[in-house]
């Protein structure tokens, strides 16, 4: 258990010192936000109309940016390897490096999105609305999303190849968490929708780590 | 009981296969497709409210069937090298992959233009085509991916797990899509869902069901040759095929 | 036979555009990829045949080569 809890504080250590990392996700999120507004229409009206999908999609586009992350520098100093040959179990260390993941993107983005609510002009509703489908749906991007990254670690184009190969599968995710701020937003209930991906995320937590570390193992060889 | 798929694990013996069954393919692809589209277009009845325009549903509804079926087939393909690790597999889900894609491109162009007619609008965010829509984008997905690898037994793999993470999400984007869809369009009954089609109707789609399938086959057991081709270029049998090929030529 | 001549056939009823447009597009797009995939396999052959004439050009200078030292 000591290993894993070993591995959990080093990528909390790592993601701390490269701070630039950390900030740039949130400041490219807070930019597209911001483009809306000027870019459609600053009407109010219009801007809580179109709030919650450009703030998931927005959310879903940053988080791609950021997963390549994931695996990349422990490639590049070939802790990755070591990982793969150590003997332990690399589901759980794929896992726990998930949740690390998690961690260090969902806080800021907790902190962040009253901003993004209130630029939006989203009432208080949708806002508890928006913040559970992000609490539910954002292990769910970093999960699925890390079974991709999994796969084009090391590979140089890896980038947009990554948003290809991850945006058609995060489609049904955004019509869920976009439907029950939509739904917060006209005072009806939304439990089916965070029930749905509830299941999802479910899902993907049993079994995600294995595809994962069999993506590390299709791409280390 | 699956033994007498085991030989096919070889290259030699999947070349041999696909050199047997290509003159099937086409003949039964050409046959159907022409009775099929033939009957379709001149002797089957036109629709009560969409006239002529409907003989489209002849073209659209096999082939956004097929673009599905051929995404399964992949996926099972995956799943086949992946537990059996046979390379052979791989190569199949490779040579089937851009005839889906096709097949998908199909599904979309002729709804599009069966939708003008019927709706005034070339494009309608409608369950079915943004469905179609999204299983492109799994097609073009996995080609990108496998083409992303040098090592090709590596891009096997790689685009292996990505068509089996995209068929895991085929149902539950067809689901939500279909949801979305009812959120969004109110009451509209989507003009594609026929509720019941008349016999004269059901054979010619039947049989032009049939026949893309076959140019399916057809066109995979060609591009699978290619693909082995390509892989076991150094192997003494695909050079003695070569040499065939090239005085058979001259 | 639906239609009362061959110019309403031609017409579908109105929809010729549309119609023609569709089974046209269909076949044209299929017809493209079943001839590159034969494209590409005579491509493929031939690559092969080079390749081979190539090594024996190879193997032919190597063996110039020592029966000259």
């Amino acid at each position: 258990m000591s290993l894993y809890t070993g591995i959990f504080k080093r990528d909390l250590h790592i993601a701390f010192k490269q701070k630039a990392e950390l900030v740039q996700p949130l400041m490219f999120l807070l930019m597209v936000v911001t483009l809306f507004p000027l870019g459609v229409s600053p009407a109010p009206e219009t801007l809580q109309r179109i709030g919650p999908g450009v703030i998931w999609i927005a959310a879903i586009l940053s988080s791609l940016l950021a997963m390549e992350r994931l695996f990349r520098d422990d490639f590049n100093d070939g802790a990755l390897e070591q990982y793969m040959l150590s003997g332990m179990a690399l589901p759980a260390i794929s896992a726990v490096k998930v949740a690390v993941h998690w961690l260090v993107s969902f806080v800021p983005l907790l902190v962040l999105s009253p901003l993004l609510a209130m630029f939006l002009n989203l009432t208080y509703d949708m806002y508890i609305a928006l913040m559970l489908t992000l609490l539910l749906g954002s292990p769910l991007l970093s999960l699925v999303g890390a079974i991709a990254v999994g796969l084009t670690v090391g590979l140089q184009k890896g980038g947009v190849l990554l948003a290809l190969l991850l945006i058609p599968v995060f489609i049904p995710l955004l019509i869920f968490a976009t439907s029950a701020v939509d739904s917060a937003a006209l005072q009806l209930p939304y439990q089916s929708q965070l029930a749905i991906i509830a299941a999802m995320l479910l899902l993907a937590a049993a079994l995600a780590p294995f595809a994962i570390a069999y993506s590390l193992r299709v791409s280390q060889n | 009981m699956w033994k007498w798929l085991h030989p096919y694990a070889k290259t030699e013996r999947a070349y041999q296969l696909c050199i047997t069954l290509q003159p099937w393919f086409w003949a039964g692809a050409l046959l159907c497709l022409t009775v099929g589209t033939v009957w379709g277009l001149a002797f089957a009845p036109q629709d009560y409210q969409q006239g002529d325009s409907f003989r489209i549903i002849y073209i659209h509804v096999p082939s956004a069937i097929l673009s599905m079926g051929t995404y399964v087939a992949m996926a099972i393909a995956a799943l086949v090298g992946m537990v059996w690790q046979w390379r052979t597999a791989y190569m199949s889900m490779i040579a089937m992959a851009p005839i889906g894609a096709v097949m998908t491109f199909i599904a979309l162009f002729t709804g599009a233009a069966w939708g003008k007619p019927m709706w005034g609008a070339w494009w309608v965010w409608d369950a079915r085509l943004t469905s179609e829509l999204i299983l492109l984008f799994l097609y073009m997905g996995v080609i990108a991916l496998y083409g992303a690898f040098e090592d090709k037994q590596q891009a096997g793999k790689a685009a292996g797990v990505m068509a089996l993470v995209g068929v895991v999400n085929i149902p539950i984007i067809h689901y939500s899509v279909e949801w979305w869809n009812t959120l969004h369009q109110g009451a509209t009954i989507s003009k594609f869902d026929n509720p019941s089609i008349a016999p004269e109707m059901l054979w010619p789609l039947l049989i032009n069901l049939l026949g893309f399938a076959l140019f399916i086959g057809a066109v995979t057991t060609v591009r699978l040759r290619n693909e082995i081709v390509l892989r076991e270029l150094h192997r003494p049998w695909v050079q003695a095929l070569a040499k065939q090929h090239v005085e058979g030529k001259r | 036979m639906q239609f009362e001549s061959f110019s309403d056939f031609i017409n579908m009823g109105g929809y010729a555009f549309y119609v023609w447009l569709s089974f046209g597009v269909t076949f044209l797009v299929m017809g493209i990829i079943a001839i590159q995939s034969y494209l590409k396999q005579s491509s493929l052959l031939k690559a092969v045949i080079v390749e081979q004439e190539r090594k024996a050009r190879i193997k032919k200078a190597r063996k110039e080569n020592t029966h000259a030292q």
